[in-house]
């Protein structure tokens, strides 16, 4: 079924196709609109699920830290102070292996308070041993909701997942959804049946103190299983579009890269604007092309290393950055590509705290990347202020 | 079915009276409770890896959000409807309840969520080495307010948690003390009684914090409460509706005299705090009706 | 998951506490005993059990000489007596 909806309607619809248990939330702009929808649905009777509203984020990620931990499937939501202030939990859940499902609207960082879209939020938990999804466009929210269930309940991977949308570009922004089948997804998505749950029955002790002895190996063996959905992602994706028909999500795409003598390396809603970029570019007979991260943790390094071998250019435009450093996938990229010289790798940042990032703001990096090499160059920064 | 649900071999400090109410609690509360822990020292001893003292299901997340996260295993013992036959405790120290933690338990307990939380009160953060809390009483010396030349250890009154607690409107608040097992053990069974959210605030003197020998712990413990200093008290429905009444009310010093935390209001010049600690007792006394008075 | 993060219950009983004890143990003396239980309601390891008069004991294994029990027995029927004698027996 197709309907016009919002990025925020696309997630809590795909949420509510996998019946979660136990939702819990707190509001903050612009993520409200996706708890919302699920309050209604539950108040509704449409969604059997227990919804907590809790006292902050801290709360929010804890609520379904127990609960997951208790054997029912969860989600929530945040955005940008609400995200930080999760942070400490959103650390704590994937190292106690919870496959918390939450959908991150991206919203710049305060100060100065802005309530606008960039990645700052996100990219800031990159190390926090979450799998992190980065959606293009309001189809590919829902059906990265979905996945995201599928692989954290996987056995095989016992991670959270964060599933990101860009704040109002997505989350407020309407587009034509295709609506999965009920059915479809109960086949694609198995209930959530845990191999260890707080039980009376089977009484284990969860969330231990472990000493210098035990520490290293256990995080080793975090970063190891957050590693290995690599392999699990595409193995998902194709079941996803075996029992949908759709190509959606994944861990990066390529767009008109062959032959390419300049790319660009994006994530999330810009590069809507980047392939519209590309296209028009290519009509002007310029070889040019861009690489969509959708998976940024586990970061991708081996399919990025084949997309751009033979890209000579490549310019990465972050909508974060490490402040007094670069842009955090600037960053990964050029570790990526060390010891493998005679390309020039660019970073770019753009779009903080809501600033347009338009079809010229594109081109504008384009040209520069025929210029010299740079690491972490502002783009549209305001001569007089 | 092992004889007590907490395991020896934990490595809590000898004489803890922590270690001594939590095993109360949780013989009182039985095997089909889920204790949700904050971080600290019950946490701490209790859950080195890879063994648990626990004999019945345990999490442990953070330092705040115990009451949080037991919300959570609440609400999903509510949808899969095993709250019926399961209960769950969260648990914490006077820091992770009254000072890191209150937001999440006051969150707790105004969703009025099916859980009893214990604050087992040492009065200080004696995980980190013993600095002040707010639940830390006045004139204390810890870590963070020591006693010296131009101080007389923490300033400040004890936080009154329990009015806390009864101004939430929960049906059951109660405090008790590890000097009274099988008051404590009553408690805990008539608040896993009740459905809804219930506190229980249980003061358990630390040796090595307070500096007294670990044989005087339950000495120490009931001292608190025979000066007036822990009230013994129970709330249900918001009016008091229980207390320890003191048969032989006993002088502020007896209590404070054996504790190396104390020891500087027994010098010169330290009358004054001396007695305004007596005073903090005996207001106590009068607001709770802890002496029974001749009228 | 390789590694497993979850603990089974009770299994800190791996952990012998009786080696912490350096100074005393209590000795459970067995003759004026009462059966009043308290030196099982303040034990803070829960090692003390008993049932009748004067069948109380604790397991050494676990015991780190707190003194706790001797402190409370109201029959003084508990001693602390000092570990190295009692160890050369």
């Amino acid at each position: 079924m197709k309907d016009f909806i919002e990025g925020s309607e696309a997630v809590a619809r795909a949420v509510c196709l996998c019946k979660p248990g136990v939702i819990s939330a707190y509001p903050i702009t612009p993520q409200t609109h996706i708890v919302e929808g699920l309050a209604q649905m539950v108040a509704d009777g449409r969604l059997k699920c227990q919804f907590v509203n809790v006292e902050s984020e801290h709360s929010a990620a804890s609520v379904v830290l127990g609960a997951v931990a208790a054997g029912e499937r969860v989600f929530t939501a945040s955005s940008s102070q609400g995200l930080i202030l999760m942070s400490e939990v959103i650390f704590n859940i994937a190292g106690m292996r919870m496959p918390v499902v939450l959908a991150c609207v991206n919203r710049s960082l305060s100060a100065p308070i802005n309530i606008w879209n960039d990645l700052q939020d996100s990219m800031a938990l990159r190390d926090s041993g979450w799998v992190q999804l980065y959606a293009e466009n309001n189809q590919e929210a829902l059906d990265l909701t979905i996945q995201a269930y599928r692989l954290a309940e996987d056995s095989r991977a016992l991670v959270p997942v964060m599933v990101c949308l860009d704040g109002y570009v997505l989350s407020h922004g309407l587009e034509v959804v295709d609506i999965p089948e009920e059915d479809k997804v109960a086949q694609f998505l198995p209930p959530f049946n845990p191999a260890e749950k707080l039980d009376t029955a089977n009484p284990k002790s969860f969330g231990l103190l472990a000493g210098p002895d035990y520490y290293l190996e256990i995080r080793h063996d975090l970063h190891q299983a957050v590693k290995d959905t690599l392999k699990l992602i595409p193995e998902i994706t194709a079941d996803f579009k075996r029992i949908f028909g759709r190509d959606s999500g994944g861990l990066v795409e390529s767009y008109r890269l062959e032959d390419a003598e300049m790319a660009i390396v994006s994530a999330g809603s810009v590069c809507g604007t980047i392939k519209d970029t590309v296209d028009n570019l290519r009509a002007e007979g310029k070889k040019v092309g861009l690489l969509r991260i959708i998976t940024y943790r586990p970061f991708p390094e081996e399919l990025i290393l084949q997309a751009l071998a033979k890209v000579p250019m490549v310019a990465i435009l972050d909508k974060a950055i490490s402040l007094g450093a670069t842009g955090p996938i600037y960053a990964d990229l050029k570790a990526a590509f060390q010891g493998k010289p005679g390309k020039k790798i660019s970073g770019y940042i753009a779009g903080l705290g809501g600033r347009d990032i338009t079809p010229d703001t594109i081109k504008e990096i384009f040209q520069q990347l025929a210029g010299p090499e740079v690491s972490n160059q502002f783009i549209g920064l305001k001569s007089s202020f | 079915m092992p004889e007590h649900l907490l395991s020896p071999g934990h490595t809590a400090c000898a004489g803890c009276a922590q270690s001594l109410a939590a095993r109360l609690v949780l013989d009182a509360a039985g095997p089909n409770t889920i204790i949700v822990n904050n971080t600290g020292c019950l946490e701490v001893f209790s859950t080195a890896y890879p063994d648990t003292a626990w004999e019945v299901p345990f999490i442990h997340s953070l330092f705040e959000n115990a009451a949080a996260v037991a919300s959570g295993v609440e609400a999903a013992l509510r949808q899969n409807g095993k709250l019926s036959e399961t209960r769950v405790i969260s648990q914490a120290g006077d820091g992770g309840t009254a000072d890191i933690g209150l937001q999440a338990l006051s969150g707790m307990w105004e969703r009025g969520h099916d859980i009893l939380s214990i604050c087992y009160d040492n009065e200080a953060y004696m995980n980190t080495g013993i600095q002040r809390s707010g639940l830390t009483p006045t004139y204390t010396s810890t870590s963070t307010s020591p006693a010296s030349k131009s101080s007389t250890g923490n300033p400040r009154p004890k936080k009154n948690v329990v009015e806390i607690a009864v101004a939430h409107g929960i049906p059951y608040v109660a405090t008790a003390s590890a000097g009274f097992p099988l008051d404590l053990q009553k408690k805990v069974k008539k608040a896993m009684a009740i459905r809804g959210p219930k506190f229980l605030h249980v003061h358990v003197p630390c040796p090595l914090g307070w500096r007294h020998e670990p044989d005087q712990t339950y000495q120490i413990a009931r001292l608190a409460v025979e000066t007036g200093l822990f009230p013994m008290i129970e709330f249900e429905n918001g009016k008091i509706s229980g207390r320890y009444l003191i048969a032989k009310l006993k002088p502020v010093e007896d209590y404070l005299k054996p504790q190396g935390r104390f020891r500087h209001l027994f010098k010169p010049g330290a009358e004054a705090a001396l007695k305004e600690i007596q005073e903090i007792a005996n207001r106590n006394i009068e607001r709770y009706g802890l002496v029974k008075t001749a009228t | 998951m390789r590694i497993k993060l979850t603990a089974e219950p009770g299994s800190a009983r791996n952990n012998k506490t009786g080696s912490w004890r350096v100074e005393r143990r209590p000795q459970f003396l067995q003759k004026n005993c009462s059966a009043c239980r308290m030196c099982i309601l303040v034990c803070p390891e829960g090692i003390v059990s008993g049932k009748e008069k004067n069948s109380f004991k604790t397991d050494y294994l676990y015991c780190k000489g707190c003194g706790l029990c001797a402190a409370v027995c109201p029959k003084k029927d508990i001693e602390m007596v000092p570990e190295e004698t009692e160890s050369k027996k």
